[in-house]
């Protein structure tokens, strides 16, 4: 009766969640006073998950699968949740586990509670809790399920090292037929660029920035930071940028570490998406923006020389600190 | 084609949240109801079918009386009828228990829900419900097409998105996208008087079990104040030597 944690791969290599969703099963399960096992699909790096406290990896080896798919995924992490006998189930916020996750809860008849902060309250019963309201609250969620699965926020519990001996099963994918006939047709993904989903640092801007023409020297920012761009609701709506750059209550969420907003008043739904980054850093020219009440950090000034003179700084810094 | 819209019965997104009751319970005192965003997008693609392909669209909100403004909007926006299923949504998985029932007994082809609401944001309600009625599954949908039996979808990934093919009876978690945001409608004075002529169907609900509760809800600690920097010089010291960020 392990702690089952699904950690994604992408072309066999580990995805950052993944430690820090080892590690949160790897806490659930000293609460518990179990052991952890992971599942993972056509992962090539299995033994790293030791590190973070995993004992065993489950590893589905099939062609099939090198392409997420929500149905089949779901499926065999549902036949390791049998043959583990696991009562807990923990999985990451990344889009994909977003999509698979519902149709675990039902095919094991589990309690799901998402977008968990940190470790459970307490295990009997089992509390965890979350964030409702758009980040704008807490709840303390109670699973009664006897099968239980909980879904962590990106980037809220971290990874921690916690070594931990490991073996590796590798298996064949279940021949469980799925019922969720979806097939891939094209995947349109920028490659080797941060997302906002995993970036440490997330650079966004809003209508300030008066026009698309103006977003190369936010590319330019993100890039000396190594960060991921994103935009205000205003700005994706008037199509300055694509939508998958908008953040905000119904937009994307942001979690990083760094949020630098420019030229984003900083309207309550925006507020709300961006809220759990750990420091926010505001650059506005209007000293009364409603942002700086929810910032760590700000410049009042305008954009088009704060943004300039932040890039040639930053060079500069990052030649001296390497 | 016959669709059903979900539709949640959720604050509006600017509104201030406050808990009651011991923190036990949501404050709703002088909140303003809406349709979640989420649904809204999809039932206003909903509408394009509608117009465009000859569909029949329906919709359906777990609820109490209370609900049914929220409700009359998605009817002058368009909708052609209502069923609220007559009980408070707790979580997600029971409401989707109670929407799976609609779904059995009104035979749809297409189902379209939020990818989530934007006041518990479980994100779950779609594809449990798909699950229970062994419908295909597309979340965070941002692009649909439908000829025929054949569905052709775009979902957004994390860095990206992808396009995928599927079949009718198809339910699909949607979002921003779907639709533009310029494409949602205000309903018209003409859309207000018949929505009030349109059927709004009370159905009983079943027993479904709850599978989570929230038992305690608190508020974020309030934020210190904001640090301003008088230099980009002093702010890089700042991210680097305090909030070690940078």
């Amino acid at each position: 009766m392990s702690v089952l944690v699904y950690t994604e791969s992408e072309q066999g290599k580990f995805k950052k969640n993944a430690y820090e969703v080892a590690s949160y099963a790897s806490a659930v399960a000293q609460m518990m006073g179990t052991t952890v096992t992971a599942i993972a699909f056509n992962s090539t790096e299995n033994e790293s998950l030791g590190e973070y406290g995993v004992s065993k990896v489950i590893n589905v080896k099939d062609d099939a699968l090198a392409t997420f798919n929500a149905g089949s995924y779901a499926s065999s992490i549902a036949e390791a949740v049998k043959s583990t006998e696991a009562k807990v189930i923990i999985l990451s916020s990344s889009t994909d586990t977003k999509y698979l996750a519902p149709l675990l809860s039902a095919k094991l008849s589990a309690g799901y509670a998402p977008n968990v902060v940190q470790a459970p309250d307490s295990t009997s019963p089992f509390t965890v809790k979350r964030t409702v309201f758009s980040n704008k609250g807490f709840a303390h969620t109670q699973i009664d399920t006897d099968i239980k699965i909980v879904g962590v926020s990106n980037n809220a519990f971290g990874a921690h090292e916690n070594k931990t001996a490991i073996s590796v099963d590798e298996i064949d994918a279940t021949t469980d037929a799925t019922t969720n006939d979806t097939k891939s047709l094209e995947i349109d993904k920028v490659v080797g660029k941060a997302t906002i989903a995993d970036a440490d640092i997330v650079v966004s801007a809003g209508r300030g920035m008066k026009g698309p023409e103006n977003w190369g020297m936010i590319e330019e920012l993100a890039d000396v930071l190594g960060a991921a761009t994103a935009c205000s609701k205003p700005v994706s709506d008037l199509g300055w940028r694509p939508h998958g750059e908008h953040v905000g209550q119904t937009g994307k969420p942001v979690a990083s570490n760094l949020y630098i907003a420019i030229g984003i008043s900083g309207a309550i739904q925006h507020l709300a998406g961006v809220s759990a980054s750990k420091t926010k850093v505001v650059i506005n020219n209007d000293p009364e923006a409603p942002f700086f009440k929810a910032a760590d950090y700000g410049i009042v000034g305008d954009a088009f020389e704060v943004v300039p003179q932040l890039i040639e700084k930053l060079k500069a810094f990052k030649a001296q600190n390497g | 084609m016959k669709i059903l819209v979900c539709i949640s019965n959720v604050p509006d997104t600017t509104s201030k949240i406050n808990f009651t009751d011991g923190d036990t319970k949501f404050d709703t005192n002088g909140v303003q109801f809406v349709i979640n965003p989420n649904d809204e997008f999809g039932l206003t693609r909903a509408m394009w079918f509608k117009e465009k392909q000859g569909a029949i669209v329906h919709i359906a909100t777990v609820g109490g009386p209370s609900v049914e403004p929220t409700m009359r909007k998605a009817l002058a926006i368009g909708a052609d009828e209502a069923f609220r299923i007559n009980t408070e949504p707790t979580d997600g998985f029971s409401v989707a228990k109670q929407l799976a029932e609609v779904v059995k007994n009104g035979s749809y082809d297409l189902v379209i829900g939020g990818r989530e609401s934007i006041d518990y944001n479980g994100g779950m309600v779609p594809g449990i419900l798909a699950s229970l009625t062994n419908m295909n599954f597309i979340n965070s949908c941002i692009n649909l097409e439908i000829d025929g039996n054949n569905v052709t979808a775009v979902r957004e990934i994390d860095g990206g998105k992808e396009k995928l093919s599927s079949a009718l009876p198809l339910v699909v978690g949607g979002q921003k996208g779907l639709v533009e945001e310029s494409d949602l409608r205000i309903p018209n004075m003409r859309g207000i008087m018949m929505a009030r002529k349109k059927a709004l169907t009370v159905v009983e609900p079943i027993d479904a079990i709850k599978a989570t509760e929230d038992k305690k809800f608190d508020k974020p600690a309030p934020k210190g104040q904001v640090k301003l920097a008088d230099s980009v010089d002093q702010l890089v010291d700042l991210l680097h030597n305090e909030a070690k960020v940078i």
